[in-house]
Protein backbone atom coordinates (compact mmCIF):
# COMPACT_ATOMS: atom_id res chain seq x y z
CA UNK A 1 0.00 0.00 0.00
CA UNK A 2 1.80 3.26 -1.25
CA UNK A 3 0.04 6.74 0.80
CA UNK A 4 -1.43 8.89 -1.80
CA UNK A 5 -0.41 12.02 -2.32
CA UNK A 6 -3.52 14.17 -2.30
CA UNK A 7 -7.11 12.93 -2.36
CA UNK A 8 -10.49 13.26 -3.91
CA UNK A 9 -12.04 12.14 -1.34
CA UNK A 10 -11.82 13.58 2.48
CA UNK A 11 -8.28 14.28 4.11
CA UNK A 12 -6.00 12.05 3.51
CA UNK A 13 -5.08 9.47 6.70
CA UNK A 14 -2.54 11.06 8.58
CA UNK A 15 0.03 8.46 8.96
CA UNK A 16 2.58 7.79 12.33
CA UNK A 17 -0.27 6.55 14.41
CA UNK A 18 -0.22 9.21 16.64
CA UNK A 19 -3.11 11.53 17.77
CA UNK A 20 -3.78 12.86 14.17
CA UNK A 21 -4.14 9.53 13.16
CA UNK A 22 -6.39 9.33 15.67
CA UNK A 23 -8.40 11.97 15.03
CA UNK A 24 -8.97 11.02 11.39
CA UNK A 25 -10.69 7.95 12.47
CA UNK A 26 -12.70 8.99 15.16
CA UNK A 27 -14.19 11.95 12.92
CA UNK A 28 -15.06 9.04 10.56
CA UNK A 29 -16.39 7.08 13.77
CA UNK A 30 -18.63 9.98 15.14
CA UNK A 31 -20.03 10.99 11.63
CA UNK A 32 -21.39 7.31 10.71
CA UNK A 33 -22.51 7.61 15.10
CA UNK A 34 -24.03 10.98 14.01
CA UNK A 35 -25.85 9.91 9.94
CA UNK A 36 -28.32 7.56 13.09
CA UNK A 37 -28.40 9.84 16.00
CA UNK A 38 -28.41 13.54 14.48
CA UNK A 39 -31.17 12.27 11.26
CA UNK A 40 -32.67 10.64 13.87
CA UNK A 41 -33.11 13.46 16.43
CA UNK A 42 -33.82 16.06 12.97
CA UNK A 43 -36.47 13.62 12.27
CA UNK A 44 -38.09 13.55 15.68
CA UNK A 45 -38.20 16.66 16.49
CA UNK A 46 -38.53 18.77 13.58
CA UNK A 47 -40.46 16.50 10.88
CA UNK A 48 -42.72 13.95 13.40
CA UNK A 49 -43.58 16.61 15.99
CA UNK A 50 -44.14 20.23 14.63
CA UNK A 51 -42.49 22.60 16.78
CA UNK A 52 -45.37 24.20 17.62
CA UNK A 53 -46.61 21.44 20.09
CA UNK A 54 -43.06 21.74 21.62
CA UNK A 55 -42.83 23.45 24.71
CA UNK A 56 -40.17 22.74 28.00
CA UNK A 57 -43.37 20.82 29.78
CA UNK A 58 -43.46 18.55 26.51
CA UNK A 59 -39.60 17.99 26.76
CA UNK A 60 -40.17 17.38 30.59
CA UNK A 61 -43.42 15.18 30.70
CA UNK A 62 -42.94 13.81 27.10
CA UNK A 63 -39.94 13.61 25.27
CA UNK A 64 -37.37 13.45 28.29
CA UNK A 65 -39.75 11.10 30.12
CA UNK A 66 -37.92 7.91 29.29
CA UNK A 67 -34.17 7.00 29.85
CA UNK A 68 -34.03 6.13 26.30
CA UNK A 69 -34.29 9.01 24.93
CA UNK A 70 -32.09 11.17 27.34
CA UNK A 71 -29.22 8.38 26.65
CA UNK A 72 -30.12 8.92 22.93
CA UNK A 73 -29.76 12.71 22.94
CA UNK A 74 -26.76 12.71 25.26
CA UNK A 75 -25.13 10.34 22.68
CA UNK A 76 -25.99 12.75 20.45
CA UNK A 77 -24.55 15.56 22.69
CA UNK A 78 -21.07 13.77 22.81
CA UNK A 79 -20.82 12.75 19.26
CA UNK A 80 -21.90 16.20 17.60
CA UNK A 81 -19.77 17.88 19.95
CA UNK A 82 -16.35 15.97 19.59
CA UNK A 83 -17.16 15.93 15.68
CA UNK A 84 -18.20 19.97 15.35
CA UNK A 85 -14.84 20.69 17.40
CA UNK A 86 -12.82 18.52 16.01
CA UNK A 87 -14.03 19.72 12.24
CA UNK A 88 -13.85 23.46 12.87
CA UNK A 89 -10.23 23.15 14.57
CA UNK A 90 -9.64 21.12 10.76
CA UNK A 91 -10.75 24.62 9.64
CA UNK A 92 -9.33 26.76 11.93
CA UNK A 93 -5.61 25.17 11.50
CA UNK A 94 -6.11 25.46 7.41
CA UNK A 95 -6.54 29.40 8.19
CA UNK A 96 -4.74 30.36 10.80
CA UNK A 97 -1.12 30.39 12.19
CA UNK A 98 1.17 31.05 15.22
CA UNK A 99 -0.22 32.69 18.18
CA UNK A 100 -4.05 33.52 16.82
CA UNK A 101 -4.68 30.29 16.18
CA UNK A 102 -3.45 28.99 19.75
CA UNK A 103 -5.62 31.39 21.00
CA UNK A 104 -8.68 30.44 18.58
CA UNK A 105 -8.36 27.04 19.14
CA UNK A 106 -7.98 27.25 23.12
CA UNK A 107 -11.53 28.93 23.23
CA UNK A 108 -12.83 26.42 20.50
CA UNK A 109 -11.78 23.34 23.48
CA UNK A 110 -12.63 26.24 26.71
CA UNK A 111 -16.77 26.29 24.60
CA UNK A 112 -16.61 22.90 23.84
CA UNK A 113 -16.13 21.84 27.12
CA UNK A 114 -18.60 23.82 28.52
CA UNK A 115 -21.37 23.30 26.11
CA UNK A 116 -20.73 19.68 27.26
CA UNK A 117 -21.02 20.75 30.73
CA UNK A 118 -24.34 22.64 30.56
CA UNK A 119 -25.76 19.51 28.05
CA UNK A 120 -24.90 17.27 30.25
CA UNK A 121 -26.74 18.97 33.60
CA UNK A 122 -29.62 19.03 31.76
CA UNK A 123 -30.15 15.97 30.11
CA UNK A 124 -29.04 14.17 33.65
CA UNK A 125 -30.93 16.43 36.23
CA UNK A 126 -33.97 17.69 34.65
CA UNK A 127 -36.92 16.31 36.86
CA UNK A 128 -38.73 13.33 35.29
CA UNK A 129 -42.42 13.96 35.39
CA UNK A 130 -45.22 11.52 34.91
CA UNK A 131 -47.86 12.62 32.52
CA UNK A 132 -51.45 12.92 34.19
CA UNK A 133 -53.72 10.62 33.31
CA UNK B 1 -16.85 32.22 -10.26
CA UNK B 2 -16.79 29.08 -7.92
CA UNK B 3 -18.49 26.97 -10.29
CA UNK B 4 -15.89 27.93 -13.17
CA UNK B 5 -13.20 27.15 -11.44
CA UNK B 6 -11.22 23.91 -12.46
CA UNK B 7 -12.33 21.91 -8.83
CA UNK B 8 -15.80 20.82 -10.02
CA UNK B 9 -17.94 18.72 -8.26
CA UNK B 10 -15.14 17.27 -6.29
CA UNK B 11 -14.04 20.86 -5.08
CA UNK B 12 -17.79 21.72 -4.76
CA UNK B 13 -18.20 18.64 -2.44
CA UNK B 14 -15.66 19.74 -0.63
CA UNK B 15 -16.80 23.31 -0.46
CA UNK B 16 -20.18 22.66 0.66
CA UNK B 17 -19.33 20.07 2.93
CA UNK B 18 -17.25 22.72 5.16
CA UNK B 19 -20.23 25.59 4.51
CA UNK B 20 -22.61 23.36 5.82
CA UNK B 21 -20.41 21.52 8.80
CA UNK B 22 -19.79 25.23 10.25
CA UNK B 23 -23.48 25.89 9.86
CA UNK B 24 -24.23 22.95 11.66
CA UNK B 25 -21.49 23.54 14.38
CA UNK B 26 -22.63 27.62 14.71
CA UNK B 27 -26.49 26.19 15.26
CA UNK B 28 -25.59 23.13 17.70
CA UNK B 29 -24.26 25.81 19.95
CA UNK B 30 -27.40 27.91 19.95
CA UNK B 31 -29.33 24.69 20.63
CA UNK B 32 -26.97 23.45 23.37
CA UNK B 33 -27.53 26.47 25.14
CA UNK B 34 -31.63 26.98 24.28
CA UNK B 35 -32.17 23.17 25.87
CA UNK B 36 -30.23 24.17 29.13
CA UNK B 37 -32.94 27.02 29.32
CA UNK B 38 -35.96 23.76 29.81
CA UNK B 39 -34.12 23.45 33.25
CA UNK B 40 -32.41 26.91 33.99
CA UNK B 41 -35.22 28.66 32.60
CA UNK B 42 -38.20 26.93 31.03
CA UNK B 43 -40.64 30.37 30.36
CA UNK B 44 -37.38 31.42 28.55
CA UNK B 45 -37.35 28.06 26.55
CA UNK B 46 -41.01 28.83 25.48
CA UNK B 47 -40.21 31.84 23.86
CA UNK B 48 -37.22 30.49 22.22
CA UNK B 49 -39.62 27.76 20.87
CA UNK B 50 -42.00 30.32 19.33
CA UNK B 51 -39.13 31.45 16.62
CA UNK B 52 -38.76 27.86 15.95
CA UNK B 53 -42.23 27.50 14.55
CA UNK B 54 -42.89 31.23 13.47
CA UNK B 55 -42.32 31.72 9.37
CA UNK B 56 -38.60 32.64 9.93
CA UNK B 57 -37.73 29.98 12.23
CA UNK B 58 -39.34 27.33 9.92
CA UNK B 59 -37.49 28.21 7.03
CA UNK B 60 -33.99 28.45 9.15
CA UNK B 61 -34.60 24.82 10.09
CA UNK B 62 -35.39 24.15 6.15
CA UNK B 63 -31.94 25.38 5.51
CA UNK B 64 -30.32 23.53 8.78
CA UNK B 65 -32.13 20.49 7.35
CA UNK B 66 -30.61 20.87 4.10
CA UNK B 67 -27.27 21.10 5.61
CA UNK B 68 -27.42 18.44 8.12
CA UNK B 69 -28.73 16.32 4.88
CA UNK B 70 -25.74 17.33 2.71
CA UNK B 71 -23.26 16.96 5.09
CA UNK B 72 -25.00 13.84 6.36
CA UNK B 73 -24.54 11.95 2.66
CA UNK B 74 -21.41 13.58 1.69
CA UNK B 75 -19.58 12.34 4.86
CA UNK B 76 -20.53 8.58 3.68
CA UNK B 77 -19.05 9.25 0.36
CA UNK B 78 -16.34 10.39 1.71
CA UNK B 79 -16.04 7.33 4.10
CA UNK B 80 -16.46 4.88 1.17
CA UNK B 81 -13.47 6.54 -0.91
CA UNK B 82 -11.36 6.18 1.81
CA UNK B 83 -11.75 2.76 2.84
CA UNK B 84 -12.37 1.90 -0.40
CA UNK B 85 -10.29 3.48 -3.05
CA UNK B 86 -11.51 2.22 -6.07
CA UNK B 87 -14.95 4.26 -5.62
CA UNK B 88 -12.81 7.18 -5.88
CA UNK B 89 -12.88 7.21 -9.41
CA UNK B 90 -16.91 7.39 -9.11
CA UNK B 91 -16.31 10.35 -6.96
CA UNK B 92 -18.35 12.29 -9.17
CA UNK B 93 -21.21 9.61 -9.80
CA UNK B 94 -21.27 9.55 -6.37
CA UNK B 95 -21.66 13.28 -5.83
CA UNK B 96 -24.86 12.87 -8.42
CA UNK B 97 -26.10 10.26 -6.05
CA UNK B 98 -25.73 11.93 -3.31
CA UNK B 99 -28.16 14.91 -4.86
CA UNK B 100 -30.56 12.33 -6.19
CA UNK B 101 -30.96 10.78 -2.56
CA UNK B 102 -31.14 14.95 -1.18
CA UNK B 103 -33.86 15.54 -3.45
CA UNK B 104 -35.77 12.72 -3.03
CA UNK B 105 -35.64 12.62 0.94
CA UNK B 106 -35.20 16.49 1.43
CA UNK B 107 -37.81 17.74 -0.62
CA UNK B 108 -40.95 15.83 1.48
CA UNK B 109 -38.91 16.71 4.80
CA UNK B 110 -39.25 21.03 3.32
CA UNK B 111 -42.67 20.58 2.58
CA UNK B 112 -43.89 19.29 6.49
CA UNK B 113 -41.49 21.55 7.59
CA UNK B 114 -42.97 24.54 5.55
CA UNK B 115 -46.47 23.83 5.12
CA UNK B 116 -47.91 25.84 8.29
CA UNK B 117 -46.82 29.08 7.00
CA UNK B 118 -49.06 29.13 4.38
CA UNK B 119 -52.02 27.56 6.80
CA UNK B 120 -51.94 24.21 5.54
Amino acid sequence: MTTPRYSTSGRVRPSGGGAETFIWYLMRLTGLALFVLALTHFLILHVLYDPSRQNAEWITTMRWNSLFWRAFDWSLLMMVLIHAFLGVRTVVTDYLHGGVRTATLMGLYLLAIGLFAIGTLVVMTLPTVVPKG
Amino acid sequence: MLFRYRGREGMLAWAFHRVSGVAIWAFVIVHVVDIYLVGGNPKAYDEILKIYASPVGRVAETLLGAALLYHALNGLRIIVMDFWPVFTRYQRQLWYLNWAVFTLVGVPVAIVILKPIFGL
